[in-house]
Parts: C-alpha cells; sequence; structure tokens
C-alpha cells in the first residue's frame, strides 16, 4: 500500500516532464535556443578534441592572417588560431553564466521567500535594500561591486552576480505573495509543518516557474555585462580565451585583420541570441497566460 | 500633482541615504592598495612609510570607519568630492566637463532610440503578421542580443574602413555620430518591442473602432487617436532605457574615446583611485535616481489616473 502511494507522485512527475518536453520541442524558439546551448555545452565539454590547435600557442609567422583551412576563422595579431580560442571560448561563456546565475538565484530566491514569506519587518527590510541597489543602473551596481572586489575574472563574474540579486528577490517575492494565500500553503500550515518546510518545502516549488523565465532573462544579459567588463578590462585578462577580452587586443588591428574581431564578437552574438531564444520560449512553455 | 510629487520625493530620501552608503562601501574596501601602489619603488622604505602615512590621514583612512562615513557625508554636503588620488587635483574639477559631455552623449542617443524605435514598433503594430512585422520584431531581438561593444566596432568597420563615409579618427559635431548610433539603435530593440506590444493593445479598444466607425483614415487612427494612449506605456520603460544607456555609456565611451565619465569611471577602477570612482558613481546614482523621479512625475502629470491609484 505504502509502495503504491510512494510511486503515484514519481509516475505523475514523469508525465509532466514529457509534457514538458514535447511543448519545449514543439516551440521553434526553444528548440532553436536549446540547440545553441547544447553546441555551447559540447564546444566546453570537448574543447580539446575540437579545436585543432592550442589556443594560447602564439605563432609569429602567422600573424593576422585572414580565415583559411588550417585556420578557419583566421589567426590573431600573435598568431594564436581564433577558431581554437573560439571554441576554448565556450568554457568561459558557461562559466561566466553558471556563477552569476548560481550567485545571483541562491540569494535573491533565498531573499525573495524571506520576503514574501517571513514577518513584515524582515520584508521591509529586505525590500528596502534591494530598492536602493535598484536605484542603481545595472551596469553601475556591477562596478560598484569590482571597485570594492578589484578587477579581475572571478569579481568580474561575482559583480554581475550580485548586481543580479535585486531582480531576483522582486520575481520571487511577488510569486510568494500569490502564492502564500492558497489553500495547500494553509493545508500544510495546519498539518504542523514548520516555516521552514512551508518555505522550501510547499512554497518553492511553486514559485520555480517565474523563477525559471526570469533565469533565462537575467542570465543572457549578465554573460553580455560579463564580456563587456572583460572588453573595457576588468574582467577576464589576455591572453585568456575569453570573447570579450578577446576584442582588446584585436579592436587595434579593425582595420587590416577584421576577422580578429568579428570571430569573438559574433560567437558572443549567437550565444547570446541563441539564449534568449530559449528565454522566449521557456516563457511560452511554461507560463502561457503572457 | 503637488502631494503626488511631495510623496515622490520623501520616499526617494532614503534611497538617497542608500546610495551613500554603498559609495561609501567603495572606499572602506580599497584603503591602502592605491596609497601604497603609489609610493611602491619610488623612494626608500622609511619615506615611502611617511607618505603612505600622511596620505592616510589625510583620506581619513587612519580613523574608524564610522567617522569616515560622518566626514563623507558632511563634505558632500559641502559639495565637496574629495581629491583625485592619482591625478591630484579635485574630483569635481575632473568630472564636470565629463558629465556634460556623456550627457550630450546620452541624450542623443535617447533620441536616436526613440525615433527608431517607436517609428518601427508602429509600423510593426500597424501591419501586424506581415513581412514588415516579421523583421522589424526579428530585428529587435537581435538588437537585444548584441553587445554593445561588438556593434561599436563593427558600426567602425562599416561606415569607416568600408564605406569610408566617417575618418576613423572624427572632430567636431560629427565625433557623436557613431558613439550615438551604437548606444540608440541597440536601446531602440526594447523601445520598439515595447512600442508594437502598446500599439497593438491600444488599436484594439473600443475607442479606436469607433474611430474607425465615423470614417477616420487609417493613418489618422494610428497617429492621432493609437499613439499618444500607446506612448504612455513606453514612457514607462523610458526610464529604465536611460538607466541602459548610461550603463551603455562606461562601455561605449571607451571604443570611441568618448571623454565621459564612463571612460573615467573604468580607468578609475583599473587606477584604483577610489575618490574619483566614489564621485562618479554617486552623481551617476544621483542622476539615474532624478531622472527616473521626472519620467514619474511625467506620467502622472499626463495620466492622471496613476496619481489617484498611488
Amino acid at each position: 500500500m505504502s509502495a503504491a502511494l510512494d510511486e503515484a507522485p514519481e509516475f505523475e512527475a514523469e508525465s509532466r516532464l514529457a509534457q514538458f518536453a514535447a511543448r519545449f520541442l514543439a516551440n521553434r524558439s526553444a528548440a532553436f535556443g536549446g540547440l545553441v546551448l547544447l553546441v555551447l555545452i559540447v564546444c566546453a565539454a570537448l574543447a580539446p578534441l575540437i579545436a585543432p590547435h592550442d589556443p594560447l600557442a602564439i605563432n609569429p609567422i602567422m600573424r593576422l592572417r585572414p580565415p583559411s583551412a588550417e585556420h578557419w576563422f583566421g589567426t590573431d595579431e600573435v598568431g594564436r588560431d581564433l577558431f581554437s580560442r573560439i571554441v576554448y571560448g565556450c568554457r568561459y561563456f558557461l562559466l561566466i553564466c553558471l556563477v552569476a546565475a548560481a550567485i545571483s538565484a541562491s540569494f535573491g530566491t533565498l531573499l525573495g521567500l524571506i520576503a514574501g514569506a517571513g514577518s513584515s519587518l524582515a520584508d521591509g527590510l529586505i525590500m528596502r535594500l534591494m530598492d536602493v541597489m535598484l536605484a542603481f543602473p545595472y551596469i553601475l551596481l556591477v562596478l560598484v561591486v569590482v571597485a570594492i572586489l578589484g578587477p579581475s575574472l572571478w569579481t568580474g563574474m561575482i559583480a554581475v552576480g550580485v548586481a543580479g540579486i535585486p531582480g531576483y528577490a522582486r520575481v520571487v517575492r511577488a510569486a510568494v505573495l500569490t502564492v502564500r494565500r492558497e489553500d495547500y500553503v494553509e493545508g500544510a500550515r495546519v498539518l504542523g509543518a514548520s516555516r521552514a518546510q512551508i518555505m522550501f518545502g510547499t512554497v518553492l516549488p511553486n514559485v520555480l516557474s517565474p523563477l525559471i523565465v526570469y533565469l533565462s532573462f537575467a542570465t543572457p544579459l549578465a554573460a553580455l555585462l560579463a564580456s563587456a567588463l572583460s572588453f573595457v578590462g576588468l574582467g577576464a585578462q589576455p591572453p585568456a580565451p575569453e570573447w570579450g577580452a578577446m576584442l582588446v587586443n584585436s579592436r587595434t588591428y579593425l582595420f587590416s585583420a577584421w576577422w580578429a574581431v568579428a570571430a569573438p564578437g559574433t560567437a558572443l552574438f549567437f550565444a547570446i541570441f541563441g539564449l534568449n531564444l530559449l528565454g522566449n520560449g521557456l516563457r511560452d512553455v511554461l507560463d502561457p497566460q503572457s | 500633482m503637488g502631494r503626488y510629487l511631495i510623496r515622490r520625493l520623501l520616499l526617494a530620501a532614503p534611497v538617497v541615504v542608500g546610495i551613500l552608503l554603498i559609495t561609501f562601501l567603495i572606499k572602506a574596501a580599497v584603503p591602502t592598495d592605491a596609497v601604497t601602489a603609489m609610493y611602491q619603488g619610488q623612494m626608500s622604505e622609511k619615506d615611502a612609510a611617511q607618505a603612505i602615512a600622511a596620505l592616510r590621514a589625510k583620506f581619513h583612512l587612519d580613523l574608524p570607519w564610522y567617522q569616515q562615513l560622518m566626514i563623507y557625508g558632511r563634505d558632500l554636503l559641502h559639495g565637496d568630492l574629495g581629491e583625485s588620488i592619482r591625478l591630484r587635483r579635485p574630483v569635481v574639477d575632473e568630472i564636470g566637463f565629463r558629465y556634460v559631455n556623456t550627457l550630450i552623449l546620452t541624450g542623443v542617443a535617447l533620441a536616436i532610440a526613440l525615433v527608431v524605435g517607436v517609428t518601427t514598433g508602429v509600423i510593426a503594430a500597424a501591419k501586424r503578421n506581415t513581412w514588415l512585422d516579421v523583421t522589424a520584431t526579428t530585428v529587435a531581438l537581435f538588437g537585444i542580443s548584441m553587445p554593445a561593444f561588438f556593434f561599436g566596432l563593427l558600426l567602425i568597420l562599416v561606415v569607416s574602413v568600408w564605406l569610408r563615409l566617417l575618418p576613423v579618427v572624427p572632430h567636431g559635431p560629427i565625433a557623436i555620430l557613431l558613439p550615438a548610433l551604437s548606444l540608440g539603435l541597440i536601446e531602440a530593440a526594447p523601445i520598439s518591442r515595447v512600442t508594437r506590444t502598446s500599439m497593438i493593445d491600444v488599436l484594439r479598444r473600443d475607442y479606436i473602432r469607433a474611430a474607425r466607425a465615423r470614417g477616420a483614415g487609417e493613418l489618422s487612427l494610428i497617429l492621432r487617436h493609437g499613439l499618444p494612449n500607446a506612448l504612455l506605456v513606453v514612457l514607462t520603460v523610458v526610464g529604465l532605457q536611460i538607466g541602459n544607456l548610461l550603463g551603455g555609456a562606461f562601455i561605449i565611451e571607451t571604443i570611441f574615446s568618448w571623454h565621459g565619465i564612463g571612460e573615467l569611471a573604468v580607468n578609475s577602477i583599473k587606477w584604483r583611485d577610489f575618490t574619483l570612482t566614489q564621485a562618479i558613481i554617486l552623481v551617476s546614482a544621483l542622476s539615474y535616481l532624478f531622472i527616473n523621479l521626472a519620467v514619474d512625475v511625467l506620467y502622472a502629470w499626463l495620466d492622471p489616473r496613476v496619481e489617484i491609484q498611488a
């Protein structure tokens, strides 16, 4: 008897997942975005196998060569193979997305949950703090954190993540406020669940949809900013094959070697474009009302 | 209207205090580096130690943090933003003209963004589901995904290198063209999206159907009856867009060597010149706050329903 009860929800979850997968694949923009993400992950995971050259190997004889059979995307100002650097750059891109999203989403969700489901004092304190952070334009807030921690790849990622926290907190709080009045939350309370159990066990699973939709829109923006930081010299430092950082030196050669600028720029554009499409698709699939 | 304005100002007060506290953190976190870095290797160790101590005293780094905070607040009330560590002159002198430059750049960019964004948005809404709409919507999605710094470099490449329409390092008034276009065209994308959605919504309303029934032409329907109502919604995102423009200026100014506060902010962080960073962040955040306040008040003035709800 109890075994049957244990199995029942699992079976239901599986069919919901299958439903979700079917709707996801039927949505063209979600499917295309998912494909881009898949390419990024494969390139990042298998970079040493895919890249024909060492991304850091300098070859002065082959400086600023245009795209050819040997160097698909050409070479940069010290003769490094651009295609290999783009492939390795996927690692940086995904790392930035992961770190930034992890920081903003975890802290933002926690603060949003506490603000939405906790005492009104906590709500007031947290949301006033978030208001102050939101009083800064996003990039400005990122620069504040970079200025405090000092410029580097990691502080760049952390800064973008921290600056993203208030956005998540707001979205989660708003979702919690609508969920907390639902009967099943009241039911859990009557059954004697603790506040933490209700927050994480009952409320959190029911605010996941808006959270995921927000995540899918905020992450490409965060990645864009982290690359911009590298571009102005406040993030990843050359010779790291980070796409933004790759543009720092190559922009000097814009007139003689446009491919050295076009390759990392286009890679970044397609990655962001793919993530944005994925976000659009996820919103349509998860949140049909909007 | 007066009461609404007063309430908004009162609500802004704690935010101003918060902005002050956050900019103060910049100083608290990077004290010794900048000071030590200045003297490293330039003089004997004993002299350096003395010079560092003197400089620490000058920037009040030897005091407890709460006293530093009080001094910071007092100086700001006197309009004193401090002295740049690197440039060794008052910060106000340095950022004054740069602030004006950034305002000009973002102002022109905003004008471009509004004209392009609203026009394409209205066309997309009026020709809904035609190839024009699909093109405009796709281009807008491209714009949202385009890194501003890459777009800026592409513009230089196409306009100055390939088409030779502008000198690579332009002087005089035309110098603003490329940076303003890079910033403005990218920000046109979200404005175009909002305009389209809002316009489609407005065109469904009864008063549009009534106007159509009275025999109003399609063009006057859209421009005279639809657009003013659709623009109200657009106005709400303009404040946000200005924040993006201000932020984008930090990147674009660096590419085009436009001597605004953005370029200086990036450099000041590299120099670890915290007084300079502090002042620029403070001035930008306060400007942003003020602009948003102005947009909200303008909105309430244009649409009195807001005031009643607030």
